[in-house]
């Protein structure tokens, strides 16, 4: 069957699934999904969190990177995973105990102030909606890829459907609909994988492929990747760090206080039963997790180790990468590379005009890579390939079956949609719940209320589309940007406000309030005021990454140790929080008497 | 009582760091601030450091959450505060 009928097939299968499971678990039971998840085994529960935390930046774009990154991109790897240490040991057991359904209404409640919730809910939508952005670039590489249509089309056509998904909504929150994503988005992770594993290095545990020989040598993938990328000018892939070692350092604390501070992986621990369970769910979530964090450094690796031996046929041969014949030529090229040139994340440009792709780095300090690239007559790299499109194409670039093909594309939807309509949902109880219904209006009918969300989730697409019309970055680097605000804003107001009985709400506010304002300034200065392009103003801050060379992605854990400062400064000057709260935080300290949670909506 | 949540929280706060303590030498200490030193060391075709940042740290992460789980339970029933 022809691979574009086939992805249609798979991908509609998948829906069809999900809606199926949908209308199912709606005809049994409905309020026991939302609220304390009653019969819900704890693994069944980690697998629908595992489901709801990788998004598009996980599945579709992390692996990319840190084959661009090499050892660089385990920053991802440790903090994404790391982060839920944290989570489950300080975090989600005592929130669990405290009992309310959102962050801002742990906020407004633990530091005895409305004022507290509402700079709460501005933190969880600065985070929430740079989020967006990031799985909205995704969205646009699914669907652009899968529909044949340049990013541009398949962004727009990515608002229409997240919209729709979002608000048909009663899809989330089911935990067998996100059983059935996970199911699906590990199957199309995992699946090719195995195949490529099994094809280079003859391990069927892409785990253990990474660390093996490439068949019919004995050369190891990763000392023969090392050789060829060091020959080509690129950095060596088992020892490139990202700027610098203090910089991979501070953006993996970033990234592992930002998973214990984003809100919508927060929500996933206060419908648990009890604390005992709260504390395994994270443990199980992180099990399924891992199976594709484990995997993807599999992927990196070998996709970008086929996606040299695609271009250049010295690759497998090991003969001179140098040599005139050993580049593709343009015109024989596999058939992956033209439809990914459809969609405009793939380009050639055939600078030395020898109808050959020469895909190497051009930028090089490499004396030796740069000397052999001009005696080669090599004018410059010809190939761009957008790091986001590296997993998607990987099966394609293996030259898997066209089922396979089709069943990653159905993964990269699920994970895309399923995450982007989870945070919106989010984005959309921030605003109609903990903004408008408990602060400005506070009798608003429930009408009014659903009306308010429904509105806010809109505003959120439209601006979250735009802007990943142009994005800030690739989108697990737009993501990474939303968990250093977390990590600046929203960690250190929830660690405080469990694990010291004296914070108290001046403090907790103007922590938030200044270490959410420094981390935007730093971002916004590289990125652009809100992100939009022709707004930098870097020069300001003395140049690019100019504080200890920290990039603007790792820069949330910088803004949580101003956040935590300044809290402190603060709390020392203003009185103490009233008696009842020091009471309270104790109790919230022991899990005996914890209660269903209240609040919810 | 009092004294008893005191030494609950004392016995929960002494698990959290010695569970963070492993947490941190896993992660930034093999996975980054010593890698180059233990990217000497080669276990199969990978180089160790390298390893514990790609891998292993994953699976140790895994490993102190379902400790912390068991042995936090553990606390809850000697200092009888558990919820059963």
């Amino acid at each position: 069957m022809e691979l574009q009928t086939l992805t249609y097939l798979v991908v509609g299968a998948s829906f069809a699934l999900y809606i199926g499971i949908a209308i199912w678990a709606r005809a049994g039971s409905t309020s026991e999904f939302y609220v304390a998840g009653g019969g819900v085994h704890p693994i069944t529960n980690g697998m629908a969190t595992a489901a709801d935390w990788m998004s598009a930046a996980s599945f579709i774009s992390m692996a990319g990177l840190i084959a661009n990154m090499g050892y660089g991109g385990s920053l991802f790897l440790m903090g994404w995973t790391g982060g839920y240490v944290i989570l489950a040991m300080w975090l989600a057991p005592y929130l669990r105990k405290f009992g309310k359904f959102t962050v801002p209404q742990f906020i407004g409640d633990r530091y005895y102030s409305k004022s507290a919730s509402t700079v709460a809910v501005i933190c969880l939508l600065t985070a929430s909606i740079t989020y967006v952005i990031g799985q909205m670039t995704g969205v646009g590489v699914a669907f652009s890829r899968f529909l044949g249509v340049s990013n541009e089309t398949g962004i727009y056509l990515g608002m229409a459907i997240v919209f729709a998904y979002a608000v048909f909504g009663g899809m989330k929150g089911i935990t067998y609909t996100q059983v059935a994503q996970y199911v699906v988005l590990i199957a199309a992770y995992t699946i090719p994988a195995i195949f490529i594993s099994l094809n280079l290095t003859g391990n069927v545990l892409p785990q253990l492929g990474l660390g093996g020989s490439l068949v019919g040598t004995d050369a190891t993938l990763l000392e023969r990747l090392n050789q060829i990328v060091v020959d080509l000018g690129f950095a060596e892939y088992t020892t490139s760090l990202p700027g610098s070692r203090l910089n991979m350092f501070v953006y993996t604390v970033s990234l592992m206080i930002g998973t214990a501070g984003l809100p919508h992986v927060i929500i996933r621990f206060f419908t648990v039963p009890k604390v005992s369970d709260a504390r395994y769910s994270a443990g199980w979530a992180l099990v399924f997790i891992a199976i594709l964090y484990t995997t993807a450094p599999a992927v990196a690796a070998m996709a970008k180790y086929n996606l040299h031996q695609t271009v250049n046929t010295a690759v497998a041969t090991g003969g001179d990468l140098h040599a005139p014949e050993s580049s593709l030529v343009y015109d024989e090229r596999p058939a992956w590379m033209q439809r990914w040139e459809k969609t405009g994340l793939l380009k050639w440009e055939d600078k030395n005009g020898d109808g050959r792709i020469q895909y190497y780095n051009d930028a090089t300090k490499n004396a030796e890579a740069a000397g052999k690239a001009e005696q080669a007559g090599w004018k410059g790299n010809e190939l761009t390939v957008n790091a986001d499109i590296m997993v998607m194409a990987n099966p394609e670039i293996a030259l898997l079956p066209n089922w396979v093909i089709a069943l990653v594309a159905a993964g990269g939807v699920a994970a895309a949609l399923s995450t982007a309509a989870g945070l919106l949902l989010a984005i959309s109880s921030a605003v109609s719940h903990d903004l408008i219904k408990n602060v400005i209006k506070p009798d608003i009918s429930e009408k009014g209320e659903l009306m308010a969300g429904k509105l806010s989730m809109v505003g959120a697409i439209v601006l979250a589309g735009y802007l990943g019309l142009n994005p800030p970055g690739f989108a697990a680097g737009t993501v990474a940007l939303a968990f250093g605000i977390a990590a600046s804003s929203l960690f250190p107001a929830i660690m405080m406000g469990i694990f010291s009985k004296k914070m108290n709400k001046e403090g907790a506010m103007a922590g938030m309030l200044s270490g959410l304002f420094v981390t935007l300034f730093y971002v916004f200065a590289h990125k652009g005021l809100f992100f939009i392009k022709g707004t930098e103003f870097v020069d300001l801050i003395g140049g690019p990454n100019s504080f200890f060379g920290i990039t603007p992605e790792a820069f949330g854990a910088i803004g949580a140790l101003v956040n935590f400062a300044v809290a402190y400064v603060v709390d020392k000057v203003t009185k103490e929080p009233p008696e009842h709260i020091q009471h309270l935080v104790e109790s919230v300290r022991i899990p005996r008497g914890s209660k269903a949670v209240d609040g919810a909506h | 009582m009092e004294a008893n949540s005191v030494g609950y929280w004392k016995a929960t706060l002494g698990l959290l760091t010695k569970i963070m303590i492993i947490w941190f030498l896993v992660s930034y200490g093999a996975g980054i601030l010593f890698q180059p030193v233990l990217d000497t060391i080669k276990i199969g075709g990978y180089p160790l450091g390298f390893w514990f940042a790609q891998q292993g740290s994953i699976y140790i992460f895994i490993a102190l959450i379902f400790y912390y789980a068991k042995k936090m339970g553990e606390i809850d029933r000697k200092f009888d505060v558990h919820e059963d």
